[in-house]
């Protein structure tokens, strides 16, 4: 992709583990259904906040690739 | 209200065997038919108008008219009739689950002359629009004349129609088909009418509440529109409650793809299932249908002498009222187009303008109608999951609100690209541009819409030498200014529906002349 907007370089200041930490332990305890609604909710809010619907569009496509 | 007839009477012409040579013949009585015949007969076009019935159809239908249409049906003299008897309601609740996720308020716009919307039950409205031909001399409405047959050449078109005294053929230069969704003009014109099936069933149920009957607290004399996703009474679905005159209540069931629609008609089945929703039995039925809907258009909305309106033309589902209300703008775009080419004071072209801007509104109609109902039926677990998120966090949130679809209202669609459209030469700061709808704005006297219909020059702070369009002369500060952007002596080109066709911060004769040439469709 040319003229990428999206950023996939590292982006937490090189706190990664940390965030991801704090990401699991977000949802920790949760049960399935909970958990997966968790989850819904979080993709709306994050997507409001970037607002940027190019962006969105770039990471929906990215997530839509799969090994 | 009684509701007028258009009983069959043998013509001359089908007496005589000599068909008489229309102008215009439109088939199809509805809304978009006999909103057309108004406009045509206002521009002194005769016009007959065949349906196969001789009667108003049964039953609510349509329900929501937006402004639009008001002030479209006000140009044709019952408008305020429509907006008097209608319902007015600007407050809406949605509700997910036991909950109420959020509530709005349609907070009304000062300075217009019609509302947003009214609700009117469609033989309401059908029954003013009826009695308005009626009293037209310059209209011929014929009930029980059924299209059998079309053929056209390039001198006009010959429809062979059935009566209650057989077969005969009537002649016309222009043919109209108004004919709704199983369009037989269509059908006979061959043209391709696709588009996507939705699956779902929705239950649809007219009721009259007792005097004093106050279902879940819902005040009759403070109308609300109500939206629930799966209510507790009708898990898993969605259900819709809409005011209507005369004390009646419109119910919109979903019951999903895999309904028995035979048991779901039970009028025992139907009265449990209002009983859960009202809580009680405080009602009475009056009316109920199953509906499955589609979302599709036809390919082409011009053959030659042939032209599609209305449900004939597209199909949208009801969520944000743009079936009837499309219908009437296609009604309201065509009418003065015709009503030119006839005269000849415009290029046959203007109806393939008439085409190509009506296809941009369908397809901006079927685009909303279509993200609404699958808002309303998710597709997938995941959809629905994502709903519920929605649903969950307009409750505690002002961004998931706009996020939440049970059926976006019909507006007028723009038409930037329209080829009548003469482009901006100068910035502008706010108000509509080429191809954008006029908004309404007091006069002094009455309402800028009523000055509607025919090509109009609105002159901002003094009058315009202009030649060969009316003018009016409006303030050049004040709400018309302000909703125009103008500035002293801005002028605006409106044409006979009420889009704006050209504007410029000064005066200049030629561009104008030049504007109104494109817009009766010559070339820039």
């Amino acid at each position: 992709m040319t003229n990428r907007k999206l950023t996939l370089t590292p982006n937490f200041g090189g706190e990664g583990d940390a965030f991801y930490a704090e990401l699991i332990a977000a949802q920790a305890g949760l049960g399935d259904e909970a958990a997966a609604d968790w989850l819904a909710r979080l993709t709306l809010i994050l997507c409001n906040h970037i607002g940027d619907r190019e962006v969105l569009r770039e990471a929906f496509a990215l997530a839509r690739e799969s090994q | 209200m009684d509701l007028p007839r258009y009983p069959y009477h043998q013509s001359l012409e089908q007496r005589s065997g000599q068909p008489q040579r229309r102008p215009v013949v439109i088939v199809g009585a509805g809304p978009v038919g006999l909103t057309l015949a108004l406009d045509l007969a206002r521009r002194e076009v005769p016009v007959v108008v065949i349906d196969d019935s001789d009667r108003i159809g049964e039953g609510s239908r349509a329900v929501c008219w937006a402004k639009k249409t008001l002030e479209v049906f006000d140009r044709l003299g019952v408008g305020e009739a429509v907006a008097r008897e209608g319902v007015r309601w600007q407050r809406g609740r949605v509700f997910h689950g036991e909950r109420e996720a959020y509530a709005f308020d349609l907070l009304p716009e000062a300075h217009h002359k019609m509302p947003a919307m009214v609700n009117l039950q469609q033989d309401q409205v059908e029954a003013r629009l009826v009695r308005a031909v009626q009293l037209d001399g310059r209209i011929e409405l014929r009930g029980r004349h059924e299209l059998i047959g079309l053929e056209q050449d390039e001198a006009g078109v010959t429809l062979n129609v059935r009566t209650p005294d057989g077969l005969f053929d009537m002649r016309a230069d222009w043919v109209i088909g108004c004919d709704g969704a199983r369009s037989p003009t269509r059908a006979l014109l061959g043209l391709n009418f696709q588009g996507q099936v939705f699956e779902d069933r929705f239950l649809i149920v007219d009721v009259r509440l007792a005097p004093g009957a106050r279902p879940r607290g819902l005040d009759p004399a403070q109308p609300e529109r109500w939206f629930w996703f799966d209510p507790p009474f009708h898990r898993g679905q969605s259900v819709l409650l809409h005011a209507q005159a005369n004390g009646l209540w419109r119910i919109d069931f979903q019951l999903g793809r895999d309904a028995d629609v035979e048991a779901e008609r039970d009028p025992d089945r139907i009265q449990a299932r209002v009983a859960a929703m009202l809580g009680g039995d405080g009602f009475e039925l009056v009316w109920s249908s199953i509906y499955q809907f589609c979302c599709r258009r036809a390919e082409r909305l011009r053959a030659g002498r042939v032209l599609l309106a209305g449900d004939a033309a597209h199909q949208v589902s009801p969520f944000g009222a743009r079936g009837a209300n499309s219908g009437v703008q296609d009604a309201d775009n065509l009418g003065w187009k015709l009503a030119a080419v006839l005269k000849g004071e415009g290029r046959d072209v203007l109806l393939d303008t008439y085409e190509f801007e009506r296809i941009e509104a369908a397809d901006d109609n079927i685009a909303h109608s279509t993200r609404a109902t699958d808002f309303i039926s998710p597709k997938s677990n995941l959809s629905l999951r994502l709903r519920k998120a929605a649903l969950d966090l307009a409750a505690r949130t002002e961004f998931a609100k706009p996020l939440v679809n049970s059926g976006r209202l019909s507006t007028p669609t723009d038409h930037v690209d329209s080829p009548l459209s003469t482009p901006d030469v100068e910035p502008w700061q706010g108000g509509p541009a080429a191809g954008f709808s006029a908004p309404d704005a007091p006069l002094e006297n009455g309402w800028l819409s009523e000055q509607f219909g025919d090509f109009l020059l609105l002159c901002f702070g003094w009058p315009a030498p202009a030649t060969g369009v009316r003018t009016i002369v409006l303030p050049a500060e004040g709400v018309a200014a302000a909703r125009y952007g103008a500035r002293p002596g801005s002028v605006h080109l409106i044409r006979p529906d009420a889009v704006v066709a050209a504007r410029w911060h000064r005066f200049d004769a030629d561009a104008l002349q030049a504007a109104l040439a494109r817009a009766h469709g010559s070339p820039p």
